[in-house]
This record gives C-alpha cells, sequence and structure tokens, in this order.
C-alpha cells in the first residue's frame, strides 16, 4: 500500500494486511454470533420438548389426584402439588425475617469492614450445593428427630431462600436515597423506627420482588428434600411427617420403569416451570420498571 | 375548637411524654443476631457434617481420597471414581460454558443490536431460572437418545479406536452429563462476564477504535485484559456451580462408581452418589462414608466460591448481585 | 423598607466574573411583636466541629435571638451548613463526625450527658436543600409523619394538626383537595412548602434552613422567603444562604463566615443584617458583601 496513491483513496483501497483483519474480524464476529446462538437453542429445546412431553399430561387430575398404584393409569401428583406449596410457604416465612435483617444489618448499620464481612458470608452461603444444605439438616432435624419429616425439608427450603433476599434487600435498601433518612431524623424520629418506618416501606417493592425471586428458586429444588422430607406418596400435611414435592415426585417417576409416570413426570415438570419461570420472570420485569422510574 | 396555643402545647406534651429507649437496643440486637445467623449457619454446615462423617473417616482413613473401589457390601469405600466423575464434568463443561458464556457476554455488550440484546439478556436469565430436574428429565429423554444417535455412534464407529471415544455409547454418559452441565453453567459465566465487560471503561474501548483497530481487535486488545481475572472469576464460580450441580449430572449420567477415559462410559459425581444411595444406605459406615464425600464436597466447593467472589470483587467494584 | 446602594470598587476589564457596580439591598423591617408562643433563643459557644480528625469549624460563638431569622452567609465550603446542623445535633449522624463545645436551646444545653438527640430534634426542626417528602408516603401522612412516628394517634388531632401547619406552610390551599395524593406528585416549590409544613407540625421551637430554597424557581423562592418572614412570629428561624440579597430581604440579624488558613470556618462578624451590609466591622466582611470573593 502506498501512501503515495493520494489521500481518500489510499483509505479506501484496502491492503491485504487490511483485508486480514477485516476477514478475522468478520469471523470473530459471525463466532460470538454463535456463541448465543449456542446459549439460546438448547432454551429453546427444553421449552418445546416440555410442552410436546408435558401437555397431554396436563389436566386437573394431575394436581388433584392421589397416585395410583405404580403401573396403573391415572392418578395424578397432588400429594406433591401441596407438599411443595406448603413447604415453600413456610421455608419463605421463615427465611424472609432473617434475611431481611441481616439485609438491614449490612446496610444500615454495619461499619465498611462489617458490611464487607457479612456480604461475604453471604456469598459464600449463597454458594454451597444445595445436596450439601439438605445434608446439614438431615443431621440437624432428622437425625434428633429420629425420622424424616417435613420441618427438616423446610429448614433447608430457608437456609437457601435466606442469602437471596439478603442480598436484594441490601441492594433495595441502598437506593433509598439518604435525603430520606435525614428527613426522618429531622424529625426526631430515632433510628430503627427511620428504618422500620420510613425506610424499608420505601423499598418493600424490591424486597418483595426479591422474596419472589427466592420461591422460585427454592419451589424449583430437589436435592436437599430427599434426605429431608424423603417423598410420599400418601397426602400428608402433618409437618413432622415426611412429605411430598413436585421436584421429587419429578425425579422418582421420570427414573421409574412405567410410561404413565413418564408421562406424569413430564406433565409435573410442565406445571414446575411455569410456575418458576412466571414468578422468577415476573419479578426481574417488576424489578427493571422499578428501577427505572 | 381549641386555640392554637392549646393545640401545640398538646402536641409538644404529647411529644414530650416518656419514650422508652429499649426499640433501637432491641431492634439492633435482632439485626446481629441474623447476621450472626448467616455466620452459624456456614460453621454448623461443615460442624455437623464433619460430625456425621465421623464413622466413616475413622473407617476409611486416608486412603479414601484416592480410592477406587466403592463396594458398600464389602463395606470396601474408595471416593475418586466420584472425585474423578465430578472433576471432568465440571471442568469439561467450564470451559465449553466458558467459550459460550463469554461470548454471549461479548455479543450481549459489544455486538447487538440494541432491540436484540434485551429478548437474548431476557432468556438467558430464563436459562438460569430452570430447575435442575427439568434439565434432568429432558436431558434423560431428549438429549441423551439424540446425542446416542447423532454424535456418539458416528464418533464410535469412526474414532473408536481412541480411548475417549471407546466403549459402547448408550447416551447416557459422561458427554450428556457435560452437555448438560455446560447448558446450566452458561448462565452463571454469562451474567458475571457480561458484568465485568461492562465494567470496561469506554475511554479504552475508544482508544483502541482511535487507532483505527476493528472491532474484534479492539475486543481482544482492549476490553479482555481488562477484564480478564474478572473473566476468571466468573469462570470458577461457574465451575463451583457445577461441582455442586446434583439433579440434572445425576439423572444423565449413568451412576456407575468407575473410572473410565471414554466420554461415552457412565461415571458418577460427589453430588449423584450422594443423592442417589444415601436414603439406601443400611449401614452406618455406609451412610456416614457417604456423608465423607458430602464433606469433600463442601470444602471444595467452599474454597472454589471464596477464590472466585474475591476475585470478581476486586474486578467489578464492590458487593455485586451474581445470580449463581 | 429603606433601599440601600452601596458603591462597588472600579471592576478591572479583565475581571473573570462580572461584578455588579451597585448592590440594592431591600432590608427588611424590624420585627413585628410575638404572638402566643415565643421562639426561643439559641446560644453556640465555642463550637468546633469535626470530620474525623479534620476541623471544618472552629470556636464558633452566636446568639440567635428568639423570634428572629438568622442568616448564616460565607463563601462555599466555611462551613455554614455543618453549623445549622450542629444546632439540631445532625452534624453527628455523619459516621465519624462530632461537635465539641456547647449549643443552648432556651438556656438547655443540648450536648450533655443524659441528652437524647432524638428529642433535641423534635425541638428544633429542619428544612433542606432540596425537599425531601417521604416517597412512599401521602400529603398528609407526610405533614404529620413526625407524629406519627412518634405514636400520636388521635385522628382529630392529627386532622387539626395536618390543617394548621400546611395553613402555616401556606400550602394548605393548594392541596386541600388532595390530602392522600402521594407528596412526590407536587411541584418542586410545593413540596418545598410541604417539608416546612411537615417540621412545623411536631411543634418545634426552632426552625433551621439550610439554602431551603436554592433548587427552586425564582417565583417559588419569594414564597419561601416570605414564609421565613411570617413564621418567625411562632418560631425562631436560622437561614443559611449563599445568596446575599436573599439573606438582606429576610433576615434581621446575619452571621458571616469564611474559611480559616487552617481551613476550618470561623465566625467573621455577626450583627443586624441592616448594619453588617451597610456598614460591616471587618474589611473581609465587606469585600464579601461587595462581592470581591466568594
Amino acid at each position: 500500500m502506498t501512501p503515495a496513491a493520494g489521500g481518500m483513496a489510499a483509505m479506501r483501497i484496502p491492503g491485504r494486511r487490511m483485508r486480514r483483519r477485516r476477514t478475522t474480524d468478520r469471523i470473530m464476529s459471525g463466532l460470538l454470533w454463535l456463541a448465543a446462538v449456542l446459549a439460546i437453542v438448547p432454551l429453546v429445546l427444553v421449552l418445546v420438548f416440555l410442552l410436546i412431553n408435558g401437555l397431554p399430561g396436563l389436566n386437573l387430575d394431575l394436581l388433584t389426584k392421589l397416585p395410583r398404584p405404580p403401573g396403573e393409569p391415572g392418578g395424578g401428583v397432588a400429594p406433591a402439588f401441596v407438599g411443595t406449596l406448603m413447604m415453600v410457604g413456610l421455608g419463605t416465612l421463615i427465611g424472609t425475617p432473617i434475611a431481611v435483617l441481616a439485609g438491614v444489618y449490612i446496610r444500615e448499620y454495619a461499619g465498611g469492614r462489617g458490611a464487607t464481612v457479612i456480604r461475604f458470608l453471604v456469598d459464600v452461603l449463597a454458594g454451597i450445593p444445595s445436596i450439601t444444605i439438605g445434608l446439614f439438616a438431615y443431621g440437624f432435624v432428622v437425625v434428633p428427630m429420629g425420622s424424616f419429616s417435613a420441618i427438616a425439608g423446610i429448614v433447608a427450603l430457608a437456609i437457601i431462600l435466606i442469602p437471596i433476599v439478603a442480598r436484594i434487600t441490601d441492594e433495595m435498601l441502598g437506593l433509598v436515597p439518604a435525603t430520606v433518612r435525614e428527613a426522618s431524623y429531622a424529625l426526631g424520629v430515632p433510628r430503627w423506627k427511620t428504618i422500620v418506618r420510613v425506610v424499608l416501606p420505601a423499598a418493600a417493592t424490591g424486597i418483595g420482588t426479591g422474596v419472589l425471586l427466592g420461591v422460585a428458586r427454592i419451589a424449583g429444588e430437589t436435592a436437599p428434600l430427599i434426605f429431608t422430607t424423603l417423598g410420599n406418596r400418601t397426602l400428608s400435611t402433618s409437618l413432622n411427617e415426611p412429605m411430598d414435592a413436585l421436584p421429587l415426585r419429578i425425579w422418582v417417576y421420570a427414573e421409574g420403569p412405567y410410561a404413565s409416570w413418564h408421562q406424569q413426570a413430564w406433565a409435573a415438570a410442565l406445571v414446575l416451570v411455569l410456575l418458576v419461570l412466571v414468578f422468577s420472570l415476573g419479578t426481574r420485569l417488576l424489578l427493571r420498571r422499578s428501577h427505572r422510574s | 375548637m381549641t386555640s392554637l396555643a392549646d393545640q401545640d402545647s398538646r402536641v409538644r406534651r404529647l411529644l414530650a411524654a416518656h419514650r422508652p429507649h429499649h426499640g433501637e437496643a432491641v431492634f439492633r440486637g435482632l439485626v446481629l443476631a441474623a447476621s450472626f445467623a448467616v455466620l452459624a449457619i456456614i460453621v454448623g454446615l461443615v460442624v455437623v457434617i464433619a460430625l456425621q462423617s465421623a464413622t466413616g473417616i475413622a473407617h476409611n482413613g486416608v486412603p479414601f481420597l484416592w480410592g477406587t473401589t466403592w463396594d458398600p457390601v464389602r463395606n470396601l469405600f474408595g471416593a475418586l471414581p466420584f472425585v474423578y466423575g465430578t472433576v471432568v464434568t465440571s471442568v469439561a463443561a467450564l470451559v465449553l460454558a466458558l467459550f459460550i458464556g463469554v461470548g454471549v457476554a461479548l455479543y450481549l455488550v459489544e455486538l447487538a443490536p440494541r432491540w436484540l440484546s434485551g429478548p437474548v439478556s431476557f432468556m438467558v436469565e430464563m436459562l438460569a431460572a430452570i430447575p435442575s430436574v427439568v434439565y434432568g428429565i429432558w436431558g434423560l429423554y431428549v438429549l441423551a437418545p439424540f446425542l446416542r444417535v447423532n454424535i456418539e455412534t458416528p464418533l464410535h464407529r469412526a474414532l473408536g479406536f481412541l480411548p475417549i471415544f471407546g466403549g459402547f455409547p448408550i447416551g447416557i454418559g459422561f458427554m450428556a452429563a457435560i452437555a448438560v452441565l455446560t447448558i446450566m453453567i452458561v448462565p452463571t459465566v454469562a451474567a458475571v462476564s457480561r458484568d465485568v465487560v461492562r465494567a470496561v471503561p469506554h475511554a479504552q474501548r475508544e482508544a483502541a477504535l482511535a487507532i483505527g483497530a476493528t472491532r474484534w481487535e479492539m475486543i481482544r486488545v482492549a476490553v479482555l485484559p481488562y477484564a480478564r481475572s474478572g473473566i476468571i472469576g466468573a469462570g470458577i464460580l461457574g465451575l463451583a456451580r457445577g461441582v455442586g450441580e446434583t439433579m440434572a449430572v445425576t439423572m444423565v449420567i449413568g451412576n456407575a462408581p468407575k473410572i473410565s477415559a471414554s466420554l461415552f462410559a457412565q461415571g458418577y459425581t460427589m453430588a449423584s452418589v450422594l443423592a442417589n444411595e444415601f436414603t439406601e444406605a443400611t449401614t452406618d459406615v455406609y451412610r456416614s462414608s457417604l456423608v465423607e464425600i458430602g464433606l469433600l464436597l463442601l470444602v471444595v466447593t467452599l474454597l472454589i466460591n471464596v477464590a472466585a467472589r474475591l476475585l470478581v470483587w476486586r474486578v467489578a467494584g464492590g458487593a455485586r448481585r451474581v445470580d449463581a | 423598607m429603606s433601599t440601600m446602594t452601596r458603591e462597588t470598587s472600579e471592576a478591572t476589564p479583565s475581571a473573570q466574573v462580572v461584578r455588579p457596580r451597585a448592590i440594592n439591598i431591600e432590608v427588611a423591617a424590624q420585627p413585628t411583636t410575638s404572638v402566643d408562643k415565643a421562639g426561643v433563643a439559641v446560644d453556640v459557644e465555642h463550637l468546633d466541629a469535626y470530620y474525623g480528625e479534620h476541623r471544618v469549624l472552629r470556636d464558633i460563638s452566636l446568639a440567635v435571638r428568639p423570634n428572629s431569622v438568622t442568616a448564616v452567609i460565607g463563601p462555599s465550603g466555611c462551613g455554614k451548613s455543618t453549623l445549622i446542623r450542629c444546632l439540631n445535633r445532625m452534624h453527628e449522624v455523619t459516621p465519624g463526625a462530632r461537635a465539641e463545645g456547647q449549643v443552648s436551646l432556651d438556656g438547655d444545653p443540648i450536648y450533655a450527658d443524659g441528652v437524647d438527640p432524638v428529642r433535641v430534634r423534635q425541638r428544633i426542626g429542619m428544612v433542606f436543600q432540596r425537599p425531601n417528602p417521604f416517597p412512599s408516603m401521602s400529603i398528609f401522612d407526610n405533614v404529620v409523619a413526625g407524629l406519627k412516628l412518634a405514636g400520636i394517634r388521635d385522628r382529630n388531632l392529627l386532622n387539626e394538626v395536618a390543617e394548621r401547619s400546611l395553613h402555616r406552610a401556606a400550602l394548605w390551599d393548594e392541596v386541600r383537595d388532595k390530602l392522600h395524593v402521594s407528596g412526590g406528585a407536587l411541584s418542586g416549590g410545593q413540596q418545598q412548602r410541604l417539608c416546612i409544613a411537615r417540621a412545623i407540625a411536631v411543634e418545634p421551637e426552632v426552625i433551621l434552613m439550610d439554602e431551603p430554597a436554592s433548587a427552586l424557581d425564582p417565583m417559588s423562592t419569594l414564597k419561601i422567603e416570605e414564609l421565613a418572614r411570617e413564621l418567625k412570629a411562632n418560631y425562631t428561624i436560622v437561614i443559611v444562604t449563599h445568596n446575599m440579597q436573599q439573606a438582606a430581604r429576610v433576615s434581621d440579624h446575619t452571621a458571616f463566615l469564611t474559611v480559616g488558613e487552617d481551613r476550618a470556618g470561623y465566625l467573621v462578624e455577626e450583627g443586624p443584617t441592616a448594619q453588617i451590609f451597610t456598614n460591616p466591622a471587618n474589611k473581609l466582611t465587606e469585600d464579601y458583601i461587595t462581592g470581591r470573593f466568594g
């Protein structure tokens, strides 16, 4: 490429090296597009097959009938459905106050160092595999109690929920402007009342979405329930006894030998995904919208 | 109607009435207790699991870590097959997920047209929301058969002399487990990488573009070096996620406590053996040995997580929300 | 109302900032007699304020007369805001901040063992630079927030207090029909008057205003200034302002602070507003008034 070829013309005529760079750029861009496709395609495939295999078995019976003896067609997974509702509900009820209070501590009370430490611990807890948390609940609840029980599963689920809600509480409290707190102090309102009656209400929507995200997550958890609530083929609402849950039932039925089980497993999986996705995504959209306003 | 003066003094009197001050102390106590609970749970986890595995540790000793035999009938317990399975599946999945995840992150930040980046981001998040057991059932009945017919059998026919493609493919096995695990790790890696890449200052990018770099060159020269340790952190977080992943892997890996070189072979991971055999463990030693594996899993995950968080925090700045 | 003119010294042609050649100052009339209940005196004695080890206010002593408007003026960074935040013990809310010395409210020291800062802040109200109504509360709830949070539940009393406070803040007519609308739905000037009403509702004896009109449009600014003059009948007002004309319009007394060589603020001069602006005793004051610095 000769510089003497004249200004604009020289810029327009690509030399060999420029062409090579241009080609490399195009190839790499193509690869990045490919990566995006590779990331998205499995999602589509999962959802599509979930619909194909799950829709046929999706009916009211699924959620309202008890399981029939193995091999017999018909029946439903009512114990699992009820069990999931109960355990997720109670787990959320127990875990949320602890999580919110911890979040308040991090954002409103702790000094720089304390806040960093607790945030770190919360993150560590978030990264612990859920099956390990189930193991802890086994040793902590099942063994002393002498039996598998719903309460053990609830403990495990609450522990899984805590870091999720604590982190979001921390973030949402941080979004409340300092002027709001100042206005309250200037009125002669003590600190704790300012937090409870002024700051937390201001952050309530955000924290609420965090709770819903947590609910979506623990509703789908299987591993921590395996050796805590064990599962149950009968409908049980007693906290002291084994309780069934949708993910558990899906696992057992999917790996079982009967076609009717497989069909119900797919249908139950579809129900579970719908539940989880509605919660999980609805709240994320809500979060983004409230962020923008 | 009371006079203004009367009203004022009434308000002042009401306000001046003695307020108990316990509120502040009580509340402070509550929030401290909650934070302490977090610490207590983590410590409790380690302690309880360690205690539960005491019998196993006593019985198996240190050779447990490299023992290759897992025979509950003869009370012989060795953890190596599971460690091998966990390592192979997680590392392989991580490598693939790094390429795809970082690729998606770069795509979203640098390449995607604005109208597309929202939906794509959204869909990657959706991937993270799907429960593990659903990936499991899909992996078992959709992915594994597909792999067997379209990838494993042809590979076996063509390159079966290589140990990695030896062994008769039946669909479930290492390859399926790695595939499913990759899909599940990608959102983690992508989300963290995206934040890290976004954090690269525009000035860096502009400096590269201003000297005539192509877009890819700008990424390679200005973005990636800056984001490198954050991306490593993202990878390590993804690794942690993969190591602890239970249900999906359990359902497609075949659950055979053997070490083999072939991708088509069945295997076992630490989390999987726990999930499968714990409720069937008949003896104390058996159960305790399983808990021992759980302890190993916990320790490994803790170490990986701590390392990852430190790395990610240093790069992306302060506490960030990571959806692991 | 007297109007005075003061000649500035010649501005050099190369001056970066255009200085007015003369300042027309309308000085406020003398305070009218107070009504039922008087505001109280605030006495500042040898006040030092710190952020960590760094001193930002040095040895401030100032007597604020009851039922008057006292303006605190000075160049930016001289510690005016810090000073009034020390008056209601808001300064110490910032981590690492502390104050030494004494401030007395009607003779009662507020920096003393056993004194609850929360109580102090109920007796001394504050209005901030940017209006900050509580976002999740209605107008009504905002006004009576101080009472509700203190546990006062009497509906009738709350209604009366709300109406009276909004009247005194010159906001009643504009919001009487929409008391249950969110506080954030008002304009900036209205929001600030809402904040004034909120401060008034807890019946303070002193009201501190930290540049209350600096974020508002000129019309709202005039309304706020008018309010300050009216409120002194029932309260003692201390107002920080960087606008000298505003200080001259609004206040009876003026205190002038500036930054010393140790980068701490100190009180240069204080006195009746008319005197400060027409015949200041200190050259620094004169320089500031006439625009030679700050």
